[in-house]
């Protein structure tokens, strides 16, 4: 796959809320994400940009326009194959941490990785070993989701979000929620991530710091890319 | 579907107590459901027995009765004329069954036949003192009886076998024995309708449960009866059949009239009002089961609609992690059928357990001489029936609650935090 292939590309999106009166929140959103990019999109509260990251997951599917993942219109597709792409392709990073609390924290880095059944249990269970290791969180491996501290679920979820190897990772900021020193370490994961493993990351953020050091900026106003 | 499997167990241990209070639910109900449906079928089976143990399902006598067909008819044959005949009297006959050892073989060779075995009814005095006390008499096969009427059953006192092999023996009628003070070893005289005596010796007491019966009715071997009748060996009244099938008896008894020309009964017609009390008590029964099972399910309804709401983080996460809504909802179908079926399982295990104590229950009545304890069906049957509406019921009471785990939209969970 070469550098210069767009992992995700979006045409004219357009979405409105219609309760209680119509009212448009995202306006001809157009743009692609390439191999290997780390993307920021910044703006004020409600200028759309989390509404576009969760159409571009293909969670909502109320909208109008193209979103192409890997090749493949979104469009129109099933419950069931959407499903079937973010197990796939896309890896997701919360605000909040989102593990699931009966589970130990291995349990739920795997899951994902169980859903897609491509590899046995015991491969997918080394994968989840390997990739919470990369984190520094192979010794919390045992515990349960909700014994460990915010940083530590958060870099558990980036866990989660990387074990099918996804092509592009998609947070939903992730940093919102974590003091600065953590938020530094999962920054430096995120870079890490598109550095050496060449995963895209499309990042929502609110922290001009974080946007600064990303590869490219996207800012929105009033649901409108503006820059 | 392993993995599903492992979710559904997982939130189902998190939820552990709530869990097994739906299981609780779910057992009682399959506990009483099955230990109610023994308890009434055994009763039915007991109350049925009272009578079709002891009814051929086909009988073949003769009647006597008046010549449909008058000889004046016959002789005149014009049927437009009225004929002003009165009082037309029966044939001086015999109430024996023509040719019976023909119709008796003809019997044994055909295949819906189970048992044919031949009866001699004799109308007879018993002289105690100067008291003559009114009885009837059964000549009987009495090794056929014993194997497929249950005589032996009805024996409470002396040994059946000694009335097939002994001579001049009978057995005589509880509420008989009682007002002729005669028990086992004694001596009763009889007179017969035609004035011939004969003295018999008591074998046996017989107890049929029901009182007028046994105040009139003894029996004896079917030899005895004919030589106190002074009639030859092929002389017999009845010929009681026992089918393989005892649906198949209205249509057969019809069929053997026509064919021998002979007067049939057929059990269903015979005892028509015991079906009906049969169907009611299991009616009733299956309607408690069915209604305690609806309120376990409604438990069960309850406890994952909870569960859901206190779930929706996990449900949004597992969605958002690329498992689909038919995903969600096969995970929360199968945490309600774990439920159904282990409250299911063990619920059989406490029903089979009530039924053993039931029939540990002493009751003992006079109408029912072999009856010790209360009578308990454990018919397989109503143990399959209580485990498929436990997870007919536990399927639907999951559904609903699982049909809104799948249609919870993530997005609406992730960005209302």
């Amino acid at each position: 796959m070469s550098a210069n292939t767009n992992i995700l590309e979006v045409e004219k999106v357009n979405k409105s809320f219609h309760d209680p009166v119509t009212v448009p929140v995202l306006r001809d959103v157009s743009f692609s994400v390439r191999h290997g990019e780390f993307v920021s999109i910044t703006g004020k509260s409600g200028c759309g940009k989390s509404t576009l990251l969760y159409i571009l997951s293909t969670m909502d599917t109320d909208y109008q326009g193209d979103v192409v993942i890997d090749g493949e219109h979104t469009q129109g597709l099933s419950g069931e194959r959407l499903a079937a792409i973010r197990n796939e392709k896309i890896g997701f990073v919360f605000q909040f941490h989102y593990l699931l609390p009966e589970f130990s924290v291995l349990h739920n880095v795997m899951l994902p990785g169980l859903k897609l059944g491509r590899k046995s249990a015991a491969e997918v269970e080394a994968d989840a070993m390997a990739r919470l290791k990369e984190l520094e969180m192979a010794d919390q491996a045992g515990k349960m989701a909700n014994q460990l501290s915010g940083g530590q679920k958060q870099r558990v979820a980036i866990a989660r979000a990387l074990i099918n190897d996804p092509l592009i990772i998609m947070g939903d900021e992730p940093t919102g929620n974590l003091d600065k020193r953590n938020a530094e370490i999962v920054f430096g994961i995120f870079q890490h991530i598109a550095s050496e493993h060449k995963r895209s990351l499309l990042i929502v953020t609110h922290d001009p710091d974080f946007a600064a050091r990303t590869d490219r900026n996207i800012v929105m106003d009033d649901g409108r890319i503006v820059g | 579907m392993k993995l599903l499997l492992s979710i559904a167990l997982t939130l189902l241990r998190a939820k552990l107590r709530q869990s097994i209070v739906a299981a609780v639910g779910v057992m009682f109900s399959i506990t009483m459901f099955v230990a109610l449906l023994g308890f009434m079928n055994g009763l039915n089976d007991l109350l049925d027995g009272l009578i079709l143990n002891r009814t051929p399902h086909v009988r073949l006598y003769n009647e006597l009765q008046a010549s449909p067909k008058q000889p004046m008819q016959v002789a005149d044959g014009d049927t437009t004329k009225h004929h002003f005949v009165r009082s037309v009297k029966p044939k001086d006959d015999l109430p024996r069954l023509r040719n019976a050892e023909a119709i008796m073989q003809a019997m044994e060779r055909d295949p819906r036949v189970m048992a044919v075995s031949p009866r001699l009814v004799a109308q007879v005095f018993f002289n105690v003192g100067t008291v003559d006390l009114n009885g009837q008499v059964n000549g009987i096969d009495v090794v056929q009886e014993i194997r497929y009427y249950r005589f032996a059953d009805y024996l409470t006192q002396g040994d059946p076998h000694d009335l097939a092999t002994g001579n001049n023996t009978i057995v005589l009628g509880k509420g008989l024995a009682d007002m002729m003070a005669a028990g086992i070893g004694e001596t009763v005289q009889v007179t017969t309708a035609t004035g011939d005596r004969a003295l018999l010796r008591v074998v046996g007491i017989f107890q049929s449960g029901i009182a007028d019966y046994d105040k009139v009715q003894c029996y004896a071997n079917i030899k005895t009866v004919q030589k106190l009748l002074a009639r030859p060996g092929s002389y017999y009244t009845d010929i009681n059949l026992k089918l393989h099938d005892l649906t198949a008896a209205p249509a057969m008894a019809k069929e053997l009239a026509a064919r021998f020309k002979v007067d049939a009964v057929d059990v269903q017609s015979a005892n028509a009002q015991f079906e009906t009390g049969s169907d009611v008590r299991s009616i009733i029964s299956y309607a408690v089961g069915v209604v305690l099972l609806i309120v376990a399910g409604f438990g069960i309804y309850n406890i994952l609609n909870m569960m859901i709401y206190e779930k929706l983080d996990a449900i949004a996460i597992l969605k958002a992690t690329g498992f689909s809504g038919s995903d969600v909802r096969r995970i929360f179908l199968l945490l309600s059928m774990i439920i159904g079926l282990v409250g299911g399982v063990t619920g059989l295990l406490g029903g089979f357990t009530m039924q053993t104590v039931i029939d540990k229950v002493p009751f003992e009545t006079a109408a029912l001489p072999t009856t010790k304890t209360f009578p308990i069906d454990y018919n397989p049957k109503y143990y399959i029936i209580a485990v498929s509406f436990a997870l007919l019921t536990t399927w639907i009471a999951g559904w609903f609650p699982a049909r809104k785990a799948a249609q919870v939209d993530p997005v609406e969970i992730i960005r209302g935090k």
